[in-house]
């Protein structure tokens, strides 16, 4: 059991993951520089937020061109755990790993602020500790959440049970008004067709703790850590 | 021959230009001439100020590290650095990449001394918004914030904005940084050892910011004057890869000293470093990184390119230490070498372009400004409390405050600061301080920045004891011991006498009130010609403080918690209306002298309610400051999660304006459980701090009676929606 936290030059969430790994959940964690070319022996990648390069062009845009993004699509495909939070899951994007696009948040303002996020599938590596549309207490902070897909792309994602993640409020009720950043049917979170690659904007390492105000983002790496032992 | 033009336009004077001629016995070349100017600017090399600041103390409760660009606190193994700085007129020009470059800068000064960042906090001043110039000011600022602030990956949690008109044509931006390290792996900016090389270290140079400091920074804002391409422009992509390029390299132990180059660029990283180091300094510009050709020798000198530094490295070492910058995709060149002859001597193309001693340009002259109390001041501190109405609805006035935008919720603010990466703050901004956990160990520490700058105005002295005095509240309302200062001092002209009294008399009461407390002022900056056509700003010594809390689950939030809690007030409400938000916001007035401040009954209060939140008797604390007890009570009732309403009685025999609104000092509102008052009085009446019952907690209203006598009550949510949305709106 080993996760790995890809670093790209911008990353600013990696330490912020290993150490919820490492001394929050006592598993063996090690950083990969973006640079390299090989992920060897790791069951769960995880790409971390920040603004890799700067974010200067399109957010993820960049950093999908990283030497290390090669074996990332490779260990998807084989089925490998991934995990791309915040610009790590607007790199899986620009990666094709998963469908659509982020788009600036509808007010065009950053926002960092805890969100609750209903959970809609439990039946996947990421979530599976958690009761269905259980409600989540997880903070954001981006600018650009506001997750774009076409109707029929839309249709397919709610067919096949990919959306994980929806903003609501704190009863759950997806209609209640709480959808920061504008994103298609709240969408804060989604999987692949295949289920083993997640990308959602709250971050999850940021409410694993009691002192930092929720623990809810921890059944997230928990779960991760029931799927590979059980596999 | 150099003409009187060429050196006044560098911001030298005549006194100044014959200096230099005894010093160098003979003509400076221009580079060298450009050198003097920028290190003998107010900016650098602080002739006005350097003799005053002498005052302020340097020794507290705990060990002191003062390094050349930073300075900070030693908490067992752990070193906590932490600095303030201005970037007032960049941001006055260039709001968003002013501020932006004031977050990098202010962050580089932490990081080149060893010290991971890991908080940020602003101070902000801009005149009222209904100018749209002053609008657009804002907007800027807080974007060059997030933007910067954002992207390194450092959490931006705290500081204060205020808006007075006092600041329209020159607004006040203040940039605090906290790093912490291992007290043994501490980085120092200076050049030692023979024969070791200097490293480039970063961007490459281009003409931007060129004369920044000397120009820019040490001039008054004059009409119509084009000043645009002084300011420089943020890269905060390499700032972030140089922040972990220069970690990593300083845990080599191959670096002996770097520093940033900021104001004046390689001047001042040249010259500083060897002056610090007692030894001479010699590179080429020709290998100098640059963006721009055909650059002149001075203007490679001068330029302020941001995201830059220099680093002194051992010899042999070099490869190791360029691996890890190239690691990082960043510029890092050997573009000379330390001497042992004092001198720092740049060539360009082997040709000698300046040849000075270190220390006569980092020993600026130090002058003795003429001070003289303004003549206005007599008739502003005459206040006739008997010609100030009582208002009709006391209810309406709270509401009034709630939404003047000094007062009003920030959360328009904030929410675009990333707050909460690198996962240690453990008290989101709202609360009268921030509070950062350190992992690894049970303490936390807390910051906030203070600066009442209408006190200051009306009365210099009592006006920065108060700053100190509300900042080590603040502290301590959040469950933490104060433990040192930095200070960034924005005033007016220097040479104008008035103004020069302004500064001297806060400084005499910043050292006198962190003299009496034991707290030391590690750090700071001071940033001087903060005018516009219309004035002088208020003087404004900002006070940025950090305190210590040993015990990470003693830490308090200044909202109510419960119902049925019993509010307490400590201290007393004296009849003081001067200088106070209420007069200036509801009556216009700016008059008066500010409230009393008493360093004892400070010191008793503070002692009380820490000891009170260290027992875990209390469960929320806050200051009473901006608006006075009525409107700390709203904000304890609407600033957390869940409003709580509270029904209060108050029985002081003085105005009920002066009682709800006044803003006197050393007064901390409490709310603890009916079994826990007892406790908290008897720690009171230790201290000798005056303790009184003042109301309970619950319902959903806010309910104040004076002497058996309805005078507030409304409901908790129209407060809020009035306190949170006022900003937003004011801004739409």
């Amino acid at each position: 059991m080993k996760f790995g936290v890809i670093v790209f030059p911008g990353s600013n969430c990696e330490q912020d993951c290993f150490y919820v790994i490492k001394d929050v959940l006592k598993q063996p964690v090690e950083y990969i520089w973006h640079k390299e070319m090989v992920l060897n022996g790791f069951d769960c990648i995880i790409l971390p937020g920040g603004f890799s390069y700067g974010d200067y062009l399109r957010t993820g845009a960049v950093a999908r061109f990283s030497p290390i993004m090669k074996a990332i699509v490779e260990f998807a495909d084989k089925g490998g755990i991934v995990i791309g939070i915040c610009n790590g899951f607007q790199i899986l994007l620009e990666t094709g790993l998963l469908p659509g696009a982020m788009l600036r948040n509808k007010n065009l303002h950053f926002i960092c602020r805890h969100e609750y996020v209903k959970t809609e599938n439990v039946k996947n590596p990421f979530t599976n500790l958690c009761k269905q549309n259980q409600v989540l207490k997880i903070p954001i902070a981006h600018n650009e959440g506001n997750y774009y897909i076409d109707e029929a792309g839309l249709r397919d994602l709610e067919k096949k049970g990919q959306i994980i993640f929806r903003y609501c409020d704190i009863d759950g009720d997806v209609e209640g008004g709480g959808n920061p950043n504008g994103a298609v049917a709240n969408i804060a979170g989604i999987i692949n067709k295949t289920g083993n690659v997640l990308g959602m904007m709250p971050h999850p390492e940021r409410s694993s703790e009691p002192e930092l105000g929720s623990e809810d983002g921890l059944c997230i790496f928990k779960s991760i850590i029931t799927w590979i032992r059980c596999r | 021959m150099i003409k009187k033009e060429v050196y006044r336009s560098l911001g030298l004077n005549d006194e100044e230009y014959k200096k230099i001629l005894t010093i160098l016995d003979r003509e400076p070349t221009p580079t060298e001439l450009a050198m003097f100017s920028v290190e003998w600017s107010e900016h650098c090399g602080y002739p006005r100020s350097r003799k005053l600041l002498k005052l302020l103390p340097k020794t507290g409760n705990y060990p002191v590290l003062i390094g050349e660009d930073s300075g900070g606190i030693i908490v067992d193994d752990i070193a906590l650095i932490f600095k303030m700085e201005s970037h007032n007129h960049p941001s006055q020009i260039e709001p968003k990449q002013g501020a932006a470059t004031g977050v990098g800068g202010i962050i580089r000064d932490i990081f080149t001394a060893g010290a991971r960042p890991i908080a940020s906090l602003n101070s902000l001043r801009f005149g009222p918004l209904q100018d749209p110039y002053n609008h657009y000011l804002l907007r800027g600022v807080v974007d060059g914030i997030q933007f910067y602030g954002n992207c390194i990956g450092v959490p931006t949690v705290g500081g204060e904005i205020y808006f007075d008109e006092n600041y329209s044509g020159n607004c006040v931006v203040n940039a605090m940084s906290i790093g912490i390290a291992d007290k043994n792996k501490l980085a120092r900016a200076r050049a030692t050892g023979y024969g070791n090389s200097i490293m480039y270290v970063g961007s490459s140079t281009g003409r931007d910011g060129i004369g920044g400091c000397s120009v820019l920074a040490s001039k008054e804002f004059k009409e119509g004057e084009e000043k645009r391409p002084t300011v420089q422009i943020g890269d905060p992509f390499t700032e972030k890869c140089l922040i972990e390029a220069t970690l990593e390299a300083i845990a080599t132990g191959h670096i002996v000293g770097i520093k940033d180059m900021g104001a004046a660029g390689l001047t001042c990283s040249t010259t500083e470093m060897a002056s610090a180091g007692d030894s001479g300094i010699e590179i080429e510009l020709q290998l100098v990184p640059r963006r721009e050709a055909d650059m002149q020798p001075w203007e490679v000198m001068m330029s302020e390119s941001q995201e830059r530094m220099l680093v002194c490295v051992k010899k042999g070492k070099e490869e190791e230490v360029n691996n890890i910058f190239h690691k990082w995709d960043l510029n890092a060149v050997v573009i000379g070498s330390v001497t042992d002859d004092g001198i720092v001597r740049i060539t360009d193309k082997g040709r000698v372009v300046a040849e000075v001693q270190a220390h006569s340009l980092t020993n600026a002259p130090i002058y003795n400004p003429l001070y003289k109390k303004p003549g206005y001041l007599a008739q502003l501190n005459k206040l006739n409390l008997k010609a100030v109405p009582e208002p009709e609805d006391y209810s309406d006035v709270l509401l009034k405050l709630l939404a003047s935008p000094s007062i009003a919720s920030k959360e328009w603010v904030y929410e675009q600061y990333d707050h909460m990466v690198q996962t240690n703050t453990m008290v989101l901004p709202g609360s009268d301080a921030a509070v950062l956990r350190l992992k690894g160990t049970d303490r936390a520490i807390a910051a906030t920045t203070d600066c009442n700058s209408r006190y200051c105005f009306l009365d210099p002295y009592r006006g920065a004891q108060i700053a100190v005095a509300e900042a080590s509240r603040n502290l301590v309302c959040s469950g933490a011991a104060p433990a040192a200062v930095t200070d960034c001092l924005n005033f007016g002209n220097p040479e104008k006498p008035d103004r020069f009294w302004q500064f001297k008399n806060c400084v005499e009461g910043i050292a006198d009130a962190c003299t009496f407390f034991n707290i030391p002022v590690v750090s700071g900056n001071v940033s001087f010609y903060n005018e516009s056509p219309k004035g002088a700003i208020y003087p404004t010594p900002t006070i940025g403080m950090i305190g210590i809390i040993e015990n990470t689950r003693r830490i308090c939030t200044q909202y109510f918690k419960d119902e049925n809690d019993v509010i307490v007030l400590l201290g007393t409400c004296k009849e003081e209306l001067g200088a106070s938000e209420y007069l200036k916001n509801i009556h216009n007035l700016v008059k008066g002298v500010p409230p009393a401040l008493d360093l004892k009954s400070e010191m008793s209060v503070q002692r009380a309610a820490s000891e009170a939140i260290r027992n875990g008797l209390v469960k929320s604390a806050h200051d009473c400051s901006d608006g006075g007890l009525a409107v700390a009570i709203a904000e304890c009732c609407i600033s957390g999660d869940s409003v709580i309403g509270a029904k209060i009685s108050l029985k002081d025999r003085i105005r009920a304006d002066a009682l709800l609104f006044g803003e006197s000092q050393s007064r901390v509102v409490l709310s603890c459980s009916k079994d826990s008052v007892s406790l908290v009085e008897a720690i009171a009446k230790k201290h000798g701090a005056v303790f009184a019952v003042i109301g309970n907690t619950g319902g959903t209203s806010l309910r104040i009676d004076i002497r058996g006598k309805s005078v507030i009550d409304r409901d908790c949510a129209t407060l809020q929606e009035c306190w949170k949305n006022s900003l937003k709106e004011a801004l739409l």
